[in-house]
């Protein structure tokens, strides 16, 4: 295969299948998570379950106030990460460019130079909480080969399309090759790792809030 | 049997004076990236080259390459090639035809054997054994088989004889191949393009004059001195791309300001060629001056790369429908799964036993 | 049936729910549980993490309920979950979690821990690694009427001597009565004056209530223990007695975990929803006063502050109605750093205070309590729950804390109006 056909590879075939494992890997968590269901509650209740639901699905942005450095640490970078990750993933005109071409419809950029402080963030906080996954106790207890390696799976597309928008590294064609081909990596890792939370996360948060709800409690 | 003397006795003979043969020398230098000093030993060397017989073999193609070298006005730089080569076959240009033309070809081939340069443009039909393409009722494999035995390197002229071209797009009908994928003895140089820029050609006949062999290479058998930068590399909007501004139409305030054409299906990043800096007809510019994309004509498969209207990041493939159809599987995997994972909580649910006081007493 | 390992883990399988599947799913392993779990923020034993302490079902989720782990265990790639390990997680599950639901409360992806906590103790008990000091208080319980061994001879006792000291009638077995009064055991055994004061507070608000013989006792060791089979008994006995009574009420005593074992798991234990309804002592007193049935004189000037039982508050939505009342009869309230939802457990929750052997490890997490205190400088804590009350009266006890532990219901019967 030429580099061309590589190419070709990856935003054809390659990206249909990769997406095509990601579709359907994480239909099958949340409707299989959805259809595992609950016994349901026979206590009387004091308050309702959707609306505190819904609520809880936003409010848990918001963690608790009383946290300690490591904890403080953890949500100001986890933050950083996850806003810089979807600012580059969302806003950047070259992939609004292909979200255009999938989806019909597309939005207005930033321009790049925000896009380039929103990457540099992101890569310098996800290299940040990659070494307190290490050192932290807490976190080196409760990971393990799954969190280095969805860290990597993360890291790698922003990495190579941070290469590839300032033509670091092997020639554009070969760039775009690896940069689509780390996506396509990611994609498929999401329905069998705790990549599936970015979804799950929202199922979770409904039940959590949920419950509080039905007890009337304003979690 | 054709006169060889030198290229200076020809171009004396022409009268092309010896000025404008040095300013051909030094652009031909500059073109392939020489230092500026050799243009007076490239031209000291090509006076005295004895002119090589060439024979130039077209198969599935549609003589834009020819074109494209032959269109330039006289007297071009670039006509100068004619003054270069002793052609001895070429079935567009040549006067001689019908048996004159085909026996001038065996002759050359048999006067030269080993030392000829054999010149193709066209893909090759290879499909049920390449009747789709005959000529005097041979077919192009046959006659480019034959040809290659006894050439001393090939030149394989335009996208389609360097990379398939038009002719091998899918659902390529004819079983169309490149020369490279044909001929594994010998040495081959792609200039590739549709059609590729005709000081290129010149470039690099100059070059196998000059030096009695073949310029440096790239991964896919061009020469690395025209195709070793990105249009991208080279392009004139470039800034613009850097700052994220791009045309969105044709006609809009961004393309009249000259933006980057990337959303408009440009393929200059992906697409190693020399537009950029040598230009097209003359030195007149080149295509995304003129306000369109590069369509990426000189790398392979261009033609299946997708629309040249659609960005470089776009899919080549439909994801939505594979993304419905994915999620109808995943959803079927889900009820039956979860059915059997229900059935599992209920058998372990019936065989429940109840835990009693007495298995907590101590 | 006898407990075994393959028992414990069918009876964990079974709990594995819609719920437990997508937290156990969500999990990002940021560790942010820690910081709400009393009992790492006191040690910094990362052992301590909230979501740690269910490990071993965490496996047994992945190899039974996920695609991919049900491969890898075909393929004997997975570790299973042994009996050396619930061994080891015993201390976890049981002395290191109060069932609070503080860590329920922190997790970004929204994971309710102690709703699993609950579900894993299921599976534990089965598997036989339960204390055995809360299995002793549930065989207590079942077996004569109460964790503490208290019969209904001893309340009798109590009421006996309330009767005396209020000169009313405090009725037992009263068919009819409005509202069903349950008690716990700590109640009865170390702050017996809860009987004077509802019947004094009743008395004055004109409520219709009635002791049961034979339900009079609301903790739940069983829930504790994580035993639905036995908690549906001991709830099933509460429930018993006032459809026998025909209440429309029962009354669930100043005890977190019999509010709720009795208000949100009793119907699902016994598996149908109760003919009446209850209430928190609190919640009571707080309608009534809503209602300007309970009318008070006096305030306490005592510098004094409110603590949450996490029962009450967190899991059971009795928040404001506290403060409420402490508020009309309290002019010097001061709420301690984080209240209410938010407040941190007093340590002892969720049967830890009745294991012997978690007693030392308890007083290291009351250095949490403690320092809310020291925070704002009281010299009263009201709360109302006895087991929390028990509690953090050791605590002040061993950190030589000079406040005073009230029941907010007694305070309130302190300041009852006189009758006109
Ligand atoms: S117009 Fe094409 S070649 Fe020029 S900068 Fe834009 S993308 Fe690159
Ligand atoms: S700009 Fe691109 S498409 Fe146009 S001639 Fe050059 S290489 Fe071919
Ligand atoms: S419920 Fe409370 S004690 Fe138990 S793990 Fe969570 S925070 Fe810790
Ligand atoms: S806070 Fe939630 S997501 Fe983070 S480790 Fe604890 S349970 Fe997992």
């Amino acid at each position: 295969m030429n580099p061309q056909e590589l190419l070709l590879w990856v935003r054809g075939t390659g990206l249909q299948l990769a997406t095509a494992v990601c579709v359907l890997g994480m239909t099958y968590r949340l409707l299989h998570l959805a259809l595992l269901g609950r016994k349901k509650n026979l206590a009387e209740a004091r308050g309702s379950e959707w609306g505190p639901g819904l609520r809880t699905m936003w409010r848990r942005s918001f963690v608790l106030p009383e946290l300690s450095a490591r904890g403080k640490f953890t949500v100001v970078a986890g933050y950083t990460f996850h806003f810089g990750f979807f600012i580059t993933l969302l806003f950047l005109s070259q992939h609004i460019a292909m979200l255009r071409a999938v989806l019909g419809f597309g939005w207005p950029a930033l321009p790049h130079s925000a896009i380039e402080i929103a990457a540099i963030l992101t890569l310098a906080a996800m290299i940040a909480l990659l070494v307190h996954r290490y050192m932290d106790p807490v976190k080196r207890m409760l990971s393990g080969f799954e969190d280095y390696l969805t860290w990597l799976l993360t890291f790698l597309p922003l990495l190579s399309g941070f290469m590839l928008l300032h033509g670091i590294g092997p020639a554009y064609t070969q760039m775009l090759t690896l940069h689509l081909l780390s996506v396509e990596l990611l994609l498929i890792a999401i329905p069998f790792t705790k990549l599936a939370h970015m979804l799950t996360t929202f199922s979770a948060r409904w039940y959590n809030g949920a419950f509080a709800g039905y007890k009337g409690v304003k979690a | 049997m054709k006169d060889h003397d030198t290229l200076e006795h020809r171009l004396t003979q022409q009268g092309i004076s010896r000025r404008s043969f040095l300013k051909f020398c030094t652009a031909m230098a500059s073109l392939m990236a020489l230092p500026p000093g050799t243009a007076p030993a490239i031209a000291a060397a090509l006076a005295q080259a004895k002119r090589p017989s060439v024979i130039w073999l077209s198969f599935q193609e549609c003589t834009g390459c020819t074109e494209s070298l032959t269109r330039s006005h006289s007297p071009t730089l670039e006509s100068l090639i004619f003054d270069m080569i002793s052609l001895d076959y070429h079935h567009t240009l040549q006067a001689a035809s019908g048996f004159a033309a085909e026996k001038s070809r065996e002759d050359a081939m048999k006067d030269f054997y080993g030392k000829y340069l054999l010149l193709v443009d066209g893909s090759i039909p290879t499909k049920d054994n390449g009747i789709y393409s005959t000529i005097a009722g041979r077919t192009n494999l046959d006659l480019l088989q034959e040809a290659a035995k006894g050439a001393a390197a090939i030149v394989a002229v335009g996208s389609c004889a360097a990379f398939g071209g038009l002719p091998m797009a899918k659902p390529n009908p004819t079983g169309a191949a490149p020369v490279s994928d044909l001929i594994k003895d010998k040495p081959i140089i792609n200039i590739s393009g549709c059609p590729p820029i005709p000081s290129v050609i010149t470039g690099v006949l100059a070059h196998y004059l000059t030096f009695g062999e073949l310029p440096a290479l790239d991964e896919l058998g061009r020469p690395k001195a025209f195709y070793g930068e990105t249009i991208h590399d080279r392009c004139y909007r470039r800034p613009f791309y850097d700052q994220g501004k791009f045309a969105k139409t044709f006609d809009d305030e961004g393309a009249r300001n000259g933006w980057c054409l990337y959303e408009l299906g440009c393929k200059g990043p992906t697409t190693h060629n020399a537009c950029a800096t040598t230009k097209w007809n003359g030195g007149a510019g080149f295509p995304i001056e003129a306000g369109h994309g590069c369509l990426g004509c000189s790398e392979p498969n261009f033609w299946d790369a997708g629309s040249f209207y659609t960005p470089l990041a776009a899919p080549t493939s439909n994801i939505g429908a594979i993304a419905g159809a994915a999620a109808l599987a995943g959803a079927a995997a889900a009820v039956a799964l979860s059915a059997a994972d229900r059935a599992k909580k209920k058998s372990l649910q019936q065989t429940h036993e109840k835990l009693t006081v007495k298995d907590i007493s101590n | 049936m006898t407990t075994s390992l393959q028992g414990g883990i069918n009876r964990m399988m079974e709990q594995i729910d819609g719920p437990i599947a997508t937290f156990f799913s969500s999990c990002v392993h940021c560790g942010l549980c820690a910081d709400a779990c009393l009992f790492y923020t006191e040690t910094q034993n990362p052992k301590y993490t909230p979501i740690h302490k269910l490990e071993p079902m965490r496996r047994l989720w992945q190899q039974e309920f996920t695609f991919w782990g049900k491969l890898m265990s075909r393929l004997g790639l997975s570790k299973p979950v042994t009996d050396a390990e619930l061994a080891a997680w015993e201390p976890l599950v049981y002395d290191s979690c109060t069932m609070c639901g503080r860590c329920s409360l922190a997790c970004p992806v929204g994971n309710d821990i102690v709703y699993m906590v609950r579900k894993m103790r299921e599976g534990m008990v089965v598997s036989g690694h339960a204390p055995d000091d809360i299995k002793g208080a549930t065989q207590r319980a079942i077996e004569l009427g109460g964790p503490m061994g208290i019969t209904f001879a001893t309340l009798q006792a109590h009421i006996k001597h309330a009767e005396k000291e209020t000169g009313l009638t405090i009725p037992v077995d009263q068919i009819g009565a409005d509202y069903m009064m349950v008690l716990s055991s700590a109640e009865i055994a170390d702050f017996s004056e809860i009987i004077p004061a509802v019947t004094r507070i009743f008395d004055h608000a004109k409520v219709s209530w009635t002791f049961a013989s034979d339900g009079f006792e609301g903790t739940n060791s069983g829930m504790q223990l994580g035993s639905s089979d036995l908690a549906a008994e001991l709830v099933g006995r509460l429930v018993k007695a006032a459809e026998r009574l025909k209440v429309k009420y029962v009354i669930s005593p100043e005890c977190g975990h019999a509010y709720t074992a009795l208000r949100w798991e009793g119907p699902n234990l016994i598996g149908r929803p109760y003919p009446f309804k209850v209430v928190h002592i609190i919640e009571l007193l707080d309608e009534l006063r809503a209602a300007g049935r309970l009318r008070t004189e006096g305030m306490d000037d005592t510098r004094l502050t409110f603590h949450d039982p996490c029962q009450m508050v967190r899991r059971g939505g009795v928040v404001e109605q506290p403060r409420k009342l402490l508020k009309q009869v309290a002019s010097n309230f001061v709420e301690m750093p984080n209240p209410g939802v938010q407040n941190w457990c007093c340590g002892g929750g969720g049967g830890v205070s009745a294991i012997e052997r978690a007693e030392p490890l308890r007083q290291v997490a009351f250095k949490r309590k403690k320092s809310q205190l020291d925070a704002i400088n009281v010299n009263t804590i009201v709360t109302s729950c006895s087991n929390c009350r028990n509690v953090l009266q050791d605590g002040l006890e061993h950190y030589h804390m000079p406040q005073q532990v009230v029941g907010l219901t007694e305070l309130i019967a302190e300041h009852l109006a006189e009758k006109k």
